[in-house]
């Protein structure tokens, strides 16, 4: 009972967020003086033809009952216009693309699948490599492995996704010629040509991400090791691997975990630069596109989903501790 | 309880320059190309080019690549020429990092300065208040602010000054974690002695900011604006990098590294120039916000 409760206001604050944002964005575009109706009626563009246009698209109604709408879409669909041409987006629609006649979310859904190898595969490679180095890094603190260590997180930290992908091309990719450039296939199609295409930006990401982790770990590990719950567990003559890779590690693995959910939340908003350095089509394009036709129900659709994924994440981030750390689960 | 930090700010980043070595370097690459900045324009008459005149006559006629090695680099153009236009890459590379530190400093301003004062408030006065901060500060975090500010960048009207809103734009979304750790100073700053005399006395909250609790924030507002400045000129870079941020022509670093992408293969000094002066400033703060966080945060210290 009190656990459907604690979910229950859980998930009451989620899409609470999630309306905010869909809020603040949807006034921020319709506030603007942009409107999509010139764009899709045509040249010559009567006043009339304008009118149509408007009508068709649900542009000539207050902003607010426009909001309404596109909230009511979501639950119910909609439909534009009227007899033959009416175009149908069905439930739940989270609007319709005039620019690319299509639904947004099947937009969304075609891009996918790119965007989630190319996170899922990186996250992988960044956290396991990351604690990894990070704990062996502070185990032995101050000799060259430490040193070499620390001194590759600050490169990684310090270094945009995007130069370092673009060095990534021009050495191995253009000098050496070690892995393709800029092709994808799906997973479907060929699993290992997925993989092969995607082994630089996967190393990419987990270089620039990765850095963070070790530092992260680094510290929290040196902390934790000088706790007295680690003296004791020694003194009652644990194994130092038990030591290590049990008790110190669960406390480690906290700061990961959160730093894991806030770096996945904002996976959108980094595989847009992503993807324009290797040229892959996710998400991350998708977004350009719209932005330079102009797609403001797109660009709505997809901040809406970049939302949706930070609240999920942070969803997450919150249960995951409660596995880890019996003092934070669910009172 | 222990009073944890003695050292005034100045005397902290005097003893951080004197014994870490690494700080001391990231402020000289910091100050240097900070210099680079401010004189800007002295550089490049120096040099005898600017970043908006095309100039064909420093390319390769048949590929539109810059004439001579390493992208055309010569005691006349210092860094070379972009290929294509042929203007002057030292006077897009200086002059963009005019508009990087622009924006940085101006965006940190924006976020540490809200920040500071909302985090303040709610710490200070508590109630419906710390509330009402606790809770939008959580929404902003849970705010994809990359996908909006991109989408922003689509929408708002070319008319609109695009560094001002950058600023504002970058500026905004940075307040919510300033807000938490100046809030959870502010938390066990109310409970000594001096701010409850103040208050005791009939300071006003707004007196007892300035007065008070504002010199005891110094330090960790230092250490966090520090560290939040590369952060936001990497931002204006990652905009202009996906041709949402600063407009053409005026330079940016962001841009030059996007359209050194169609020519990695055959020119990459293009790419090397502007990547390595964003890299090397955004170790430069890094380095040195990490100093001085050692040296003002004693829970740190020992760990490095």
């Amino acid at each position: 009972m009190k656990n459907l409760k604690f979910a229950l206001t859980r998930l009451g604050g989620m899409v609470l967020v999630l309306l905010i944002v869909a809020f603040c964005t949807f006034v921020v575009f319709y506030l603007v003086p942009s409107d999509p109706a010139l764009l899709a009626c045509g040249k010559p563009c009567t006043p009339e033809n304008l009118a149509l246009a408007r009508e068709f698209m649900g542009f000539d109604e207050p902003w607010w009952r426009q909001f309404l709408t596109f909230l009511g879409g979501i639950f119910a669909g909609r439909t534009f216009g009227t007899g033959v041409t009416a175009i149908h987006c069905s439930a739940p629609c989270f609007g319709y693309s005039f620019r690319q006649n299509a639904d947004v979310l099947e937009l969304i859904g075609d891009r996918l699948p790119v965007t989630f190898s190319l996170a899922v595969g990186a996250a992988v490679l960044w956290v396991g490599l990351g604690v990894a180095i990070g704990v062996h890094a502070a185990l032995r603190k101050d000799t060259w492995f430490d040193r070499a260590a620390l001194a590759g997180s600050v490169i990684g930290v310090s270094a945009p996704v995007y130069l370092v992908g673009l060095l990534g091309i021009l050495v191995l990719g253009f000098q050496l010629n070690v892995v393709p450039v800029g092709n994808y296939t799906a997973f479907t199609e060929d699993p290992v040509r997925w993989a092969w295409g995607l082994v630089l930006p996967w190393c990419v990401l987990a270089f620039a991400h990765g850095a963070h982790y070790v530092k992260l770990t680094r510290s929290q590990m040196l902390e934790t090791m000088s706790e007295d719950f680690i003296r004791t567990a020694r003194a009652k003559g644990v194994p130092e691997r038990t030591v290590v890779g049990k008790h110190a590690l669960r406390n480690v693995l906290l700061p990961v975990v959160t730093l894991t959910g806030i770096e996945f939340g904002s996976l959108l908003g980094g595989a847009v630069i992503t993807e324009r350095v290797f040229s892959l089509p996710g998400l991350g394009g998708l977004l350009i596109e719209a932005v330079h036709g102009r797609d403001l129900a797109t660009l709505l659709g997809c901040t809406l989903f970049a939302g949706f994924l930070v609240v999920v994440a942070n969803a997450v981030v919150d249960l995951s501790y409660g596995l880890l750390d019996p003092r934070a689960r669910l009172t | 309880m222990s009073t944890p930090v003695a050292r005034s700010v100045p005397a902290a980043i005097s003893a951080v320059l004197a014994r870490d070595r690494w700080a001391l370097a990231g402020t000289v690459t910091v100050v240097v190309i900070a210099l680079a900045a401010i004189f800007a324009d002295v550089l490049t008459a120096l040099e005898g080019h600017d970043p908006y005149t095309y100039d064909s006559s420093a390319l390769d006629v048949n590929t539109g690549l810059p004439a001579g090695p390493f992208g055309g680099v010569s005691g006349d153009h210092w860094f070379g020429v972009e290929p294509l236009t042929g203007r002057d890459l030292f006077a897009i590379v200086v002059h963009g990092a005019r508009t990087s530190f622009l924006i940085g400093l101006a965006a940190t301003l924006v976020s540490i300065g809200l920040g500071v004062l909302v985090g303040a408030a709610a710490g200070y006065l508590g109630g419906w208040v710390d509330r009402v901060v606790t809770w939008s500060a959580d929404v902003f975090l849970g705010f994809p602010y990359l996908v909006f500010m991109i989408a922003l960048g689509a929408v708002v009207p070319a008319e609109f000054p695009r560094v001002l809103l950058l600023v504002v734009v970058i500026g905004f979304f940075g307040w919510p974690s300033t807000a938490r750790v100046v809030r959870a100073q502010v938390l066990t700053l109310k409970e000594r002695n001096f701010v409850k005399a103040a208050r005791v006395l009939g300071a006003s909250p707004w007196q007892v900011f300035r007065t008070e609790l504002l010199p005891n924030l110094w330090g960790p507002v230092l250490v966090m604006a520090t560290l939040s400045v590369p952060g936001k000129i990497g931002l204006e870079a990652a905009l202009s990098f996906l041709g949402v941020g600063v407009l053409p022509p005026t330079p940016s670093w962001g841009r030059s590294i996007s359209a050194a992408i169609d020519w990695v293969g055959v020119d990459p000094m293009y790419l090397i120039f502007p990547g390595v002066a964003l890299f090397a400033v955004t170790w430069g703060f890094n380095a040195l916000g990490d100093g001085l966080r050692d040296a003002l945060d004693p829970r740190w210290g020992g760990n490095r």
